[in-house]
């Protein structure tokens, strides 16, 4: 546990990456077997479950450090996590410990069927006996949500390096379920497995945005669009009568999308699709929303599969008949993808497989045409694809471009201001945005319609932090309510009529884009004129949900 | 009602018996000035009273002002209201304000802490009936550590940095903090360099207490030169174009704040030492209570949350509302030099 705790306070004290990998790979080289299980376990969320609730554990350390529970939450909101604030208010030790991570962890999971009086007494004793860099660990595994600034990858880059394995071979490894208190470490990452291979992804190419006019991209006809989907970016790779899907995050997310099991079979071995997966609610694309009620699950039940079924949107063959193609030119793999798709039976298609189409224009203003329908179409707007490109790696300028449609926007007045987490903690980042809207007697009132906790500058963060402090009317927790005075210009990408909202107006990642120091509240928007940005399809979808 | 004898007006704190202001942040024409921080002494005052230690201060950062020093203890009438300053304990000629009348003894603090470090003077308990006290770390949060312990850490991040080849830059208030870091660096390790602000204000100090020698970085100055040494500047010249000079650099900060690993993240320092020229949360409820005051006032800091566990504790606690900062600009990067500018 000394070791681990080290770790953490060695990647604590640093903000480069290059750091990071070397401490992570010095402790991967010292650490005895089972505690690296663990510590890959921990930093790829598969930490055991949480054995005490937080309101307990809040109590005891409220307790501990003789403070009433108020002041004890009062500090929990200004310092922002839960186990740092424990690991700063219990009454400080220089003790330390001798027990390895797996023993503490082995506690933990075993302390989870114990009473309350017996978890009590178990979290006193380390608390008591910890020094504060141990403690804060150890009570961030009982807390979970271990965020340290150490990503899945960066840990998986380490680890590589520690072993002279493969990175990518080494994240597919890593991938699907193992448990970290039976699995060794030889089994889980030094052992070389035919299958290892089998679902590896290639890295996917990414576009910038357009910035410099359209037409500088010189002669359209060497270009071809398409929409620009709204979903989650993945690859879908068939080999040996496996289906695997990737998310753009590198994450193996096959098990959550059930529905592409018929792939196999119906699509051949050796193929490796790039695409979107979308909602298709009653058969048409449905909106962010309505993905997020799959993102999340592990297991689906089968209403939400018949509620909210997931399609693929293919735009791009990367693999076929078992060779890489990507270095063929867009319009080659675009045949053979087209190809495929006219080939396809019953099983997959108009069901799960869908193609998203390539569009050709023979003026730019046509494309520029194209991409204002994109809200109707429930797209972002434009890929622009150079028809001579290929398949490249990771963000790359030229061949590629994004153009999105121009978010809306609208002026709010702040409201109420929360402190941030993490980095942001002790300084209010978070905030709440209103618009005005004239109740039946004719008195104005701001109502409610978004957060937003982007898009200042770091200096505008902390002028507006400062002003909060300055400014507040009421104090609920975390949250100020403050003197209604500055305008700001929200942006977002998309607005649909909603139930679960005050206003009754939810929009999709609203953000700030400028602080308008020159308006007053009086010249902020009304609801109304947020209503008025729904694009009318939509406003026709919901009255049918509605009924 | 009787007038109280200190009361919060919006220039500052004003004892009407004496027609004289304590740390007021609008022009008056007589001001008691508790330490030299910008947000406790301002511009404009028509007369200065302070600690003969902190004269040179004022004068440096404000010119040629009217004002006069006085001794730890010296009592001092006017229009019989007496007055005496008593060591503080936050930086070099910090003082708490003591205001006697009729009976009635009020205390003001100013910003203070009661750890010696060596260079201010050390903070003494002064009896009250009414203890107007800052908090700026009034939380139970903040807990400190020795000053050796910490020194101690930042000479071992020192020798370690220069072990690799690597210039050290160690952010602090220009007045105060950075003396405070010269003097306990170990000099055997290497040389010390100064940002123009810090050396400046050094420069000023020297003539008061023993400091280490240092070098000011100018436009001369070899980044060879610098490898491997410390460099002490302020908060403001994290992320400027000065900065670029020490590549390759490791940065840290020491201040309070350090105590959270968001504030250090937040501004992407390396590494972050908890070292706080005020009191941490036991400092507070200790002083507190050896005052015997039963009269507590709240100015700046977590006063809402801290009066109110006061209160709990029985005593007769509220805030005020004022215009100190505390240590607060030491986590932004707007000097407070700069921001009581006129």
């Amino acid at each position: 546990m000394k070791q681990f705790a080290d770790l953490i306070k060695t990647l604590d004290s640093t903000n480069k990456t290059n750091r990071k990998v070397e401490a992570l790979a010095a402790y991967f080289n010292a650490a005895n077997d089972a505690d690296k299980v663990w510590t890959i376990a921990i930093l790829s969320h598969r930490r055991p479950p949480r054995p005490v609730n937080t309101t307990l554990l809040r109590q005891w350390a409220a307790e501990l450090s003789k403070i009433p529970q108020w002041l004890f939450e009062e500090s929990y909101h200004i310092v922002g996590d839960l186990a740092e604030t424990i690991a700063l208010v219990v009454p400080s030790s220089t003790q330390s410990t001798k027990k390895t991570l797996t023993q503490f962890l082995e506690e933990m999971i075993a302390l989870k069927s114990k009473s309350d009086e017996e978890k009590k007494n178990y979290l006193v004793q380390n608390w008591e006996c910890l020094n504060y860099y141990e403690r804060f660990v150890f009570t961030k595994l009982i807390t979970g949500g271990f965020r340290i600034g150490v990503s899945q990858k960066l840990m998986t880059r380490s680890l590589a390096k520690a072993t002279n394995l493969d990175e990518d071979v080494l994240a597919y490894k890593l991938m699907g379920n193992w448990d970290p208190r039976t699995i060794s470490f030889q089994d889980l990452v030094l052992e070389e497995k035919e299958s290892d291979y089998l679902s590896k992804p290639y890295p996917f190419y990414l576009a910038y945005a357009l910035e410099d006019d359209v037409s500088q991209l010189g002669d359209v006809k060497a270009w071809s669009a398409e929409h620009k989907w709204d979903g989650i970016r993945s690859q879908v790779i068939l080999r040996n009568d496996e289906i695997f899907i990737w998310s753009r995050g590198e994450e193996l997310v096959t098990d959550k999308y059930p529905e592409f099991q018929s792939f196999i079979g119906s699509i051949p071995n050796g193929t490796v699709l790039d695409g979107e997966l979308l909602p298709f609610p009653k058969g048409e694309i449905g909106t962010f929303n309505d993905l997020q009620t799959r993102i999340g699950r592990k297991t689906v039940s089968k209403s939400l599969l018949e509620q909210t079924p997931v399609i693929l949107k293919a735009y791009d063959l990367l693999e076929w008949e078992g060779k890489d193609i990507r270095g063929k030119p867009y319009l080659e793999r675009r045949q053979l993808l087209e190809n495929l798709f006219r080939q396809l039976d019953s099983n997959v298609l108009g069901k799960s497989f869908y193609l998203s189409e390539r569009l050709q224009f023979d003026t730019w203003e046509r494309v520029a045409k194209e991409r204002e329908r994109s809200r109707e179409v429930r797209s972002e707007g434009l890929m622009l694809k150079h028809n001579h490109s290929p398949y490249q790696v990771g963000r790359k300028k030229g061949d590629w471009w994004k153009w999105k449609v121009e978010p809306l926007t609208i002026d709010a007045v702040l409201t109420y201001a929360m402190r941030g987490h993490g980095r942001r903690s002790n300084l209010f980042t978070d905030y709440t945005f209103a618009l005005w809207e004239t109740k039946e007697n004719g008195d104005k009132e701001l109502v409610t319609f978004a957060k937003a906790y982007s898009g200042l500058t770091d200096a505008e963060f902390r002028e507006v932090d400062a002003w909060i402090k300055k400014n507040t009317l009421e104090r609920f927790g975390p949250v100020r309510s403050v003197t209604p005075h500055h305008v700001f210009e929200i942006a977002f990408e998309g607005i649909a009529l909603s139930k679960r909202h005050k206003s009754g107006v939810a929009t999709r990642f609203p953000r700030i884009l400028r602080w308008r120091k020159d308006k007053k509240i009086e010249e902020a928007n009304t609801l109304d004129d947020l209503r008025g940005l729904i694009p009318s399809m939509a406003k026709e979808s919901h009255k049918e949900t509605a009924k | 009602m009787k007038t109280p004898l200190l009361q919060f007006t919006n220039k500052g704190i004003y004892c009407q018996a004496a027609d004289v202001y304590l740390d007021p942040w609008k022009p008056v024409d007589r001001a008691i000035i508790s330490h030299g921080h910008a947000d406790h002494s301002r511009w404009g005052h028509k007369q200065y009273i302070t600690h003969h230690r902190n004269v040179p201060i004022v004068k440096h950062r404000l010119g040629e002002v009217n004002i006069s020093g006085k001794k730890w203890g010296e009592t001092f009438s006017i229009n019989g209201v007496k007055f005496s300053l008593h060591p503080a304990g936050h930086i070099i000629g910090s003082s708490q304000i003591r205001v006697e009348h009729k009976g009635e003894i009020w205390v003001f603090t100013g910003d203070y802490k009661t750890e010696n470090d060596g260079l201010a003077t050390q903070y003494e308990t002064v009896k009250c009936h009414t203890f107007i006290t800052e908090c700026t770390f009034g939380l139970p949060a903040f807990k400190w550590v020795p000053q050796e312990k910490v020194f101690k850490e930042i000479n071992e991040w020192w020798a370690q940095n220069r072990a690799e080849g690597k210039t050290s830059v160690l952010f602090g208030y220009t007045l105060g903090k950075a003396q405070r870091l010269l003097k306990h660096l170990d000099t055997s390790i290497g040389a010390i360099y100064t940002h123009g602000a810090v050396e400046n204000m050094t420069q000023v100090l020297r003539a008061i207490v023993d400091l280490p020698p240092t070098t000011l970085i100018t436009g001369e100055t070899k980044k060879e030169g610098l490898l491997g040494n410390m460099v002490i500047a302020p908060p403001s010249a994290h992320g400027s174009t000065w900065i670029r000079k020490m590549v390759p650099y490791v940065t840290a900060s020491a201040s309070g704040w350090m105590t959270f690993r968001g504030a250090r993240r937040r501004r992407a320092i390396d590494k972050g030492f908890v070292l706080s020229d005020h009191c941490d949360w036991d400092d507070l409820l200790d002083s507190i209570k050896s005052t015997g005051a039963e009269k507590i006032i709240c100015t700046h800091g977590y006063t809402e949350i801290f009066s109110r566990y006061l209160r709990e504790l029985g005593y007769d606690a509220r805030t005020e509302d004022t215009q100190y900062e505390g240590e607060l600009a030491e986590i932004n990067t707007s000097e407070p030099e700069k921001a009581a500018a006129p």
